[in-house]
């Protein structure tokens, strides 16, 4: 191999924040020890041992972006898990963590390489795809970006005040929302799963060649993955990373 | 160094069964059947689709879908595991023998690379493919392998990482030189072996 393997150590990271984002998700911000930095879009194995030994290891996006000191984790509490409760319920500040990172050189993305790019966020999946938007904004980047995001409701969009923040000063940023199960009243926005119809109406097009991003559930990935190809989209330019209870 | 590091406050939801000593180490059991791939589906109609034996052999071999699905198949029920931390028991395929696909192969190639629709690569010694350790799948649990898990052929590899069993597999060639895939060129271990954990670069 080209480059020499580097083994990735497991170390123990020191939570100094906790903020719920949602009903549903809590962000962890972490100072890492030698932390290295990262490229937006990666994430990082968390790894929790009990007393006794037993140990339990799960994944998690990168939603800061490296320029930021602190590593944030998004968390979504899934109520039948086992790693998950035990970030939103039971870790607070001062606790240490154990994780190694970061992972994936795939699905990530730095200012240099240009755009535009295409976001499509479902849920939690997000988180990756909030990296890559704080990375252009610390960056001075001014790639032409538009995120569309999937939510269940209004409440459980995940950083939306930050999102309506950075779009408002920023033309080159645009952000659609789409509310999958309720909508506030006087919502003028989407209501329903993301379709061809709609990434028609909203995405670049397959001319303008966009870097797209997409990151949620199997089968938003899939649909939007899929929709995309069938606008024209080149499959070489699609990257796709699924979330959900078991995929990540 | 981190060891000895104990989570303040974690117990653990185990689930202590007979089926632990199937589970490696940092997995977790799941019900469903996680997809997990790197861009779109491909959908290649079976009209168009071949597999093909190539690299360092006398001259490559080709067979059509129906060619393909007239060589003897065979049942396989294995567990499998992803480095993305699931696994999963019990899993019932069908497909044909990578030892079936070369026989009668002479060659001198001591690895082979997985290429698949889509431009995914996977790279493989030759002696983890053979000795009934590995099969192009078409079936999954009694139905036709789906595109979203890789239909209509995927590679099956269960014995490491699930990565190694590419999806929308076209065939294998044979080479004397490892060459690292996509994955592997990305931080994933060359080998993948899910019982040593070799999940990155340096597991």
């Amino acid at each position: 191999m080209a480059e020499l393997p580097r083994k990735l150590a497991w170390r123990v990271a020191e939570v100094v924040e906790t903020s719920p984002d949602t009903p549903r998700t809590k962000s962890l911000f972490l100072e890492v020890p030698d932390w290295e930095g990262h490229r937006a879009g990666q994430h990082v194995d968390v790894r929790l041992t009990a007393e006794d030994g037993y140990q339990a290891e799960r994944s998690y996006s990168i939603a800061s972006a490296p320029e930021d000191g602190r590593v944030e984790l998004l968390v979504e509490r899934l109520d039948d898990g086992e790693v998950s409760p035990y970030l939103t319920d039971e870790l607070r500040a001062g606790d240490g963590l154990e994780l190694r990172g970061p992972i994936g050189g795939w699905f990530a993305w730095e200012a240099r390489e240009g755009g535009p790019l295409l976001l499509v966020a479902g849920g939690s999946g997000i988180a990756p795809l909030m990296a890559m938007i704080r990375h252009r904004r610390a960056a001075g980047n001014d790639v032409p970006v538009r995120l569309l995001f999937s939510s269940r409701s209004y409440e459980e969009i995940i950083f939306r005040e930050e999102l309506e923040r950075l779009a408002a000063g920023d033309e080159t940023l645009e952000i659609i929302h789409t509310l999958t199960r309720s909508a506030p009243p006087g919502w003028e926005g989407y209501e329903r799963r993301i379709d061809e119809e709609m990434l028609g109406e909203v995405a670049f097009s397959g001319e303008e060649r966009p870097l797209a991003f997409v990151c949620g559930p199997t089968p938003l990935v899939e649909a939007v993955a899929t929709a995309l190809v069938g606008l024209g989209h080149d499959p070489a330019r699609v990257k796709t990373e699924r979330f959900g209870p078991t995929g990540g | 160094m981190s060891g000895g590091f104990i989570s303040r406050g974690f117990r653990g939801r185990r689930r202590r069964t007979e089926d632990d000593d199937r589970v490696p180490p940092g997995q977790y059991l799941v019900d469903g059947f996680p997809v997990l791939s790197a861009g779109p589906t491909p959908h290649t109609p079976l009209a168009e689709w071949s597999f093909t034996i190539e690299g360092e052999v006398d001259g490559p071999r080709t067979w059509s879908w129906e060619e393909f699905r007239a060589l003897p198949s065979e049942e396989i029920t294995r567990d499998i595991h992803c480095v993305t931390k699931w696994s999963k028991l019990g899993t019932t395929w069908e497909g044909v023998s990578v030892d079936t696909l070369l026989e009668g192969v002479n060659t001198a190639a001591e690895y082979v690379v997985a290429f698949a629709d889509g431009g995914y690569r996977t790279n493989l010694p030759l002696g983890e493919v053979t000795g009934g350790k590995a099969w192009v799948a078409h079936t999954y649990a009694g139905e036709p392998l789906s595109p979203e898990h890789g239909g209509p052929a995927r590679l099956l590899v269960p014995h490491l990482y699930f990565w190694k069993s590419a999806k929308w597999v076209r065939g294998l060639r044979l080479v004397t030189e490892d060459e690292p895939g996509f994955w592997e060129s990305l931080g994933y271990h060359n080998h993948g072996d899910p019982w040593r954990e070799q999940r990155y670069w340096g597991d």
